[in-house]
């Protein structure tokens, strides 16, 4: 039917990764420093500095049609924001070329550059203007993006006085109503309110049904993914591992993770942070990794915490997450109470779940570090995948089918 | 939006690809331009309980202690028939906006990270937008010069017909400078803590409470190679008129300007490429 409107042909992005320098900027200060080591220790020097290349993205591409919704799918460091980046222009490919057909716009954040001090009427116009809206076009939608965001009251208050909600609210609404031919759409459905994310993602999905607008669109969240998009890329350590319809690709991702061996170890960048998971794995009664448990049995989750940087108001949060990444149970412990000696920079926990609670199907671990309302010190998604087994219940009839994440215990009365 | 023969613009992306473009991108992004500026100072004024009237209260307390120092303290009053308080500030007028360009601009690039980060746009905008905040500042202080001249019965020559075309190198020289240090600044983190140093020093070695007559003949030559004696000199000349210039000093001074503002651009497009990965 029509051409490609985006046409990406070996796109590679690299990047140095400097093993001397850690931070991406440099101080004046230790160039000076730095200079004048070498002018008395030239030797030593020049071994210590090495670089290593990177390459974010490599030798990607595929092309996207007039009207289709893609999804991009892929772990953490799997390209997927860089990808981005070099579509919206942000940052230069090293090789490589894209073909864009159309006007762009891309929300990769929602509400930036809102300044705090300015009013929710002028931060529409200069939200608007970021985003590649004309004044004029901005004009003629304002009353709709303020009705969408429900803030007429609050329009000529300055947005430092708005609730975290409102300010959400009206960023999206501006996003909303942006009508170019090609949108790239980063995680930003992520914050909001449920109810809210719904109303944005209903008014995505109509723009892009009636008026044939084309989506870029990348989440971790695989639900969100499957009911927008209609075909997905799923990408694997900066290349295209697979391309095809949603349904495909999201088996096609799972299946991925669960190769990628099932105990989560902690990656080289991961263990400079403060406090971070070093190894994660779901365990049986004997302490052997495992993947299929069965329901009557306990599960065992395995964890070694690395501390660089101890933090007496860190708190670990472990979620059993299903296979499209929906929270399914939380419960949140307190780092301080495993961290007995300050010159520890590790400990172990095993913790048991209950047995004959969680249904027989697919699951992964989601673990966090974070202090309450501040950083967040390490995250890891979709880890350790492990499927409980049915071992004869009545409900084994139904064994592969999704027939729900955990088990009510129930008893006929009458 | 599309209209009827609306035809999609063709757009490529590859490595090199943003040189070729840039100068129509940074006519494209012109409303960008205006509403970041337009940004810009609202936000100044916003944030200050006494607004503009900073613009006007600090040109006027420095103009008024140069004018005790400089004219009664220490005798530098050349030739005893001009107003020195005009004198003076005809010279702070682009100083001042200089100086308060400089320290926007440096630290734009940094503080506007969230921008760079997330949305494509000729990175040139941000800096430019800074330059004219102070640019608005120098209007405000322009008309407490034009009440100091009413305040002395002060009529300027003919002169001061040539003043926009001084603005335009005033202009010129701080956003040159500021483009080189922004950039500058996006690398080296600390290079911020050397601007209000350089704004000091320059204070002195420019002609900004004396005249640059006093300036001894054989290093006039030299001290011209300082851009803003240029332009200090030529707002002086359209200001108070009768102050002869000194053709050759001032010709190679607004040469440097026009030198340091090609090569504030150069280096600035060189590094914007990666900004958005070193920021």
């Amino acid at each position: 039917m029509a051409s490609p409107v985006i046409k990406i042909e070996q796109l590679s992005k690299k990047f140095m990764i400097s093993h001397e320098a850690p931070e991406r900027y440099k101080s004046l200060r230790d160039v000076i420093a730095n200079k004048g080591r070498q002018l008395f220790k030239p030797d030593r020097e020049k071994k210590k500095s090495t670089e290593e290349e990177f390459y974010a993205l490599r030798d990607v591409s595929f092309e996207v049609n007039a009207g289709d919704r893609v999804g991009i799918i892929g772990r953490n460091g799997a390209g997927k924001s860089t990808l981005l980046k070099v579509l919206s222009r942000i940052t230069e490919p090293t090789h490589g070329r894209i073909t864009i057909r159309g006007r762009v716009a891309s929300l990769l954040e929602v509400g930036t550059g809102f300044h705090p001090e300015l009013t929710g009427r002028e931060n529409v116009f200069l939200n608007g203007a970021i985003l590649g809206m004309a004044r004029s076009e901005i004009r003629r939608k304002f009353d709709e993006i303020v009705a969408f965001a429900e803030v007429e009251k609050f329009l000529d208050t300055p947005v430092k006085r708005y609730s975290s909600g409102m300010y959400v609210r009206l960023a999206f609404a501006v996003a909303a109503h942006l009508e170019p031919e090609i949108l790239v759409v980063d995680e930003v459905l992520a914050v909001g309110d449920a109810q809210f994310q719904k109303k944005c993602l209903g008014k995505m999905e109509d723009v892009s049904k009636n008026e044939g607008r084309t989506i870029l669109f990348v989440s971790h969240n695989m639900g969100v993914i499957a009911q927008l998009c209609r075909s997905a890329v799923v990408m694997q350590k900066g290349q295209v591992s697979f391309a095809g319809t949603v349904s495909q690709a999201v088996e096609r991702y799972i299946q991925q993770n669960n190769n990628d061996a099932l105990e989560y170890v902690a990656s080289e960048s991961s263990a400079k942070k403060n406090i971070f998971i070093r190894n994660a794995s779901v365990v049986n009664r004997k302490g052997e990794s495992v993947e299929n448990i069965l329901v009557e049995e306990n599960v065992y989750i395995k964890l070694r915490v690395g501390i660089n940087q101890y933090n007496p108001a860190a708190k670990i949060s472990i979620t059993l997450q299903n296979m499209v990444g929906d929270f399914l149970s939380t419960f949140v412990e307190d780092v301080g109470d495993y961290y007995k000696d300050n010159r520890q920079t590790e400990f172990e926990v095993i913790i048991k779940l209950a047995a004959g609670i969680i249904a027989p199907n697919s699951y992964a671990l989601r673990f966090a570090i974070f202090i309450p309302h501040g950083a967040v010190h390490d995250l890891v998604e979709m880890a350790c995948p492990f499927r409980i087994v049915d071992s004869g219940s009545k409900m084994a009839l139904f064994e592969g089918a999704n027939y729900g994440s955990f088990i009510l215990d129930h008893e006929i009365i009458n | 939006m599309p209209e009827a023969n609306y035809v999609a613009p063709e757009l490529i992306i590859e490595a090199g690809r943003t040189e070729k473009n840039y100068w129509k991108d940074l006519w494209r992004y012109r409303e960008l331009f205006y509403i970041l500026s337009w940004r810009d100072i609202k936000v100044r004024y916003k944030q200050t309980t006494l607004g503009a009237a900073w613009s006007i209260i600090r040109p006027f307390l420095t103009m008024l202690i140069f004018t005790i120092v400089f004219g009664r303290v220490a005798g530098l009053h050349p030739q005893g028939t001009d107003h020195y308080a005009i004198v003076v500030f005809a010279g702070m007028l682009p100083w001042l906006f200089f100086a308060n360009a400089l320290g926007e601009a440096s630290t734009s690039l940094v503080n506007n990270t969230n921008l760079i980060t997330k949305i494509y746009f000729p990175r040139m905008i941000i800096p430019a937008s800074s330059v004219i905040v102070s640019l608005v500042d120098f209007g405000i202080s322009f008309f407490l010069m034009i009440l100091i001249m009413a305040w002395y019965h002060f009529m300027p020559p003919w002169q001061i017909v040539f003043l926009p075309l001084f603005t335009v190198m005033a202009f010129l020289a701080s956003f040159g400078i500021s483009l080189y240090i922004t950039a500058l600044n996006v690398k080296y983190r600390d290079f911020r803590y050397v601007i209000p140093f350089i704004v000091q020093f320059g204070l002195y070695v420019s002609p900004v409470g004396f005249s640059s007559n006093v300036v001894p003949e054989k290093w006039r030559l030299l001290y011209s190679l300082n851009p803003m004696v240029g332009v200090i000199d030529g707002f002086r000349w359209c200001i108070i008129g009768h102050q002869n210039i000194y053709w050759p000093g001032f010709i190679l001074s607004n040469m440097v300007t026009v030198l340091f503002c090609f090569i504030g651009v150069i280096y600035f497009r060189k590094t914007e490429k990666t900004f958005a990965d070193n920021i």
